[in-house]
């Protein structure tokens, strides 16, 4: 059609829950550290709520809807520190089901904004313990109440299928080869479901996960014990996995904004920071990552803003929650 | 000699130092060097069958030696080891 600009368009749907998925592939040339290796941003953070989990939260509820574990009025709960729960609330606003969270409580205003905003209950947990914290405290809180209904993201094959069925796919539309995939390492959804459909593909796919270095702060507050897997990872399916500290996933993050002009969440800038390495390795082909969410929901923390050596002095890049 | 970063979770067992230098060809004999150094460290690092324990993660140069060749991924004079507990990311 003359005047469209970019093809193919978006697409049509029933309602904002189809809408999820078909997000934009972006290369990035700035930051491609050879001319045969070219470098792709997939802009998860183009889903409607701004995030990969968008993909997930709807595997979750559609899978339970398939089994016939939840009729509308069923209350879902579930551990999250921020993206899933605010795709849940969505999704589950829109269908009917009552939301609680159980989230750490040193994440940042805007995530408990946007929770309540789509009418979601929201249960604290310890922020010193991270994500662990919040797992335990639902689990818990599941035992000791039978009528709540629990996806839990961290051992539901749901949330590596929306992957498997869904990302991957896409990125396998846009492209012939894909020599590395990369992206964050958290409940590990999208490193097993991407990462098992590409290797399906050409089993010579890299599929490499980014995850955080805690800062001394928070790592400080917990024992050996306390150490976390989450069932649904599959480590034989991951070839490299690097940590990237609070403070360069924070200069990559600004290197992003800076050369590519891509507003991101802080951890797509440690993912970034993992895929310009991989791609520096490499002699040609293309490293696929995946940009998670976009930086909105981190504003109120200064770090799109305030120089890194502020960051550092006022001990941002030590006790925030940026995964 | 290598470099083994110490977590703040095992700093009382090497007497609250962060970093211990080790010697050894590759991830187990440093950690091993380093069990003999430290012993408090040894049943932190070590299940009793001698596999590194389940939610210690070791990482060479920051890459976890898990995916590399585990306890056989080889040391350089220069490398640095660090110790991490596992822990659960996701949203």
């Amino acid at each position: 059609m003359e005047g469209l600009r970019n093809k193919p368009c978006g697409g049509r749907y029933g309602d904002i829950v189809e809408a999820i998925g078909n997000t934009p592939l972006v290369e990035l040339k700035r930051l491609s550290p050879k001319p045969g290796v070219r470098i792709y941003a997939k802009l998860e953070s183009h889903n409607p709520t701004g995030s990969v989990k968008d993909r997930v939260a709807r595997g979750l509820i559609e899978d339970a809807e398939a089994k016939g574990a939840i009729q509308p009025g069923q209350t879902i709960l579930e551990p999250t520190s921020g993206n899933t729960g605010i795709s849940l609330a969505m999704i589950c606003k829109r269908k009917g089901y009552p939301l609680k969270v159980v989230m750490p409580d040193n994440v940042t205003e805007e995530r408990t904004q946007l929770l309540r905003m789509y009418g979601a209950d929201i249960v604290y947990s310890p922020g010193a313990q991270g994500s662990n914290g919040a797992v335990a405290m639902a689990l818990e809180m599941a035992a000791g109440d039978s009528s709540y209904y629990m996806p839990y993201q961290y051992g539901n094959s749901a949330n590596p299928d929306s992957h498997y069925n869904g990302t991957a796919l896409e990125i396998l539309e846009e492209l012939d080869d894909v020599t590395a995939f990369v992206a964050g390492l958290g409940t590990g959804g999208t490193l097993m479901g991407n990462g098992r459909r590409l290797k399906e593909h050409d089993p010579s796919t890299l599929v490499v996960a980014a995850e955080p270095l805690q800062g001394e702060l928070v790592q400080g507050l917990r024992s050996l014990d306390d150490g976390f897997i989450p069932p649904i990872i599959d480590l034989s399916l991951i070839d490299r996995k690097i940590f990237v500290s609070n403070r360069d996933s924070v200069v990559w993050t600004k290197r992003l904004l800076a050369e590519e002009g891509m507003f991101v969440g802080v951890s797509s800038g440690a993912i970034a920071a993992i895929a310009v390495r991989i791609a520096g390795e490499l002699d040609e082909g293309n490293v696929v990552f995946v940009v998670a969410d976009d930086g909105w929901k981190y504003l109120s923390s200064g770090v799109y803003t305030k120089p890194i050596e502020q960051l550092e002095a006022e001990g941002v890049l030590d006790s925030a929650s940026f995964w | 000699m290598s470099t083994i970063k110490i977590p703040p979770v095992l700093r009382a067992s090497t007497g609250g130092e962060r970093e211990v230098a080790a010697d050894g060809s590759n991830v187990g004999e440093v950690l091993r060097a380093l069990a003999s150094s430290h012993p408090a460290t040894e049943a932190q690092l070590f299940g009793d069958d001698g596999t590194l324990n389940r939610y210690v993660n070791v990482y060479l140069n920051d890459e976890d030696v898990r995916v590399l060749d585990g306890l056989d991924t080889a040391v350089k004079d220069s490398d640095t080891l660090v110790i991490l507990p596992a822990m659960a990311g996701g949203r």
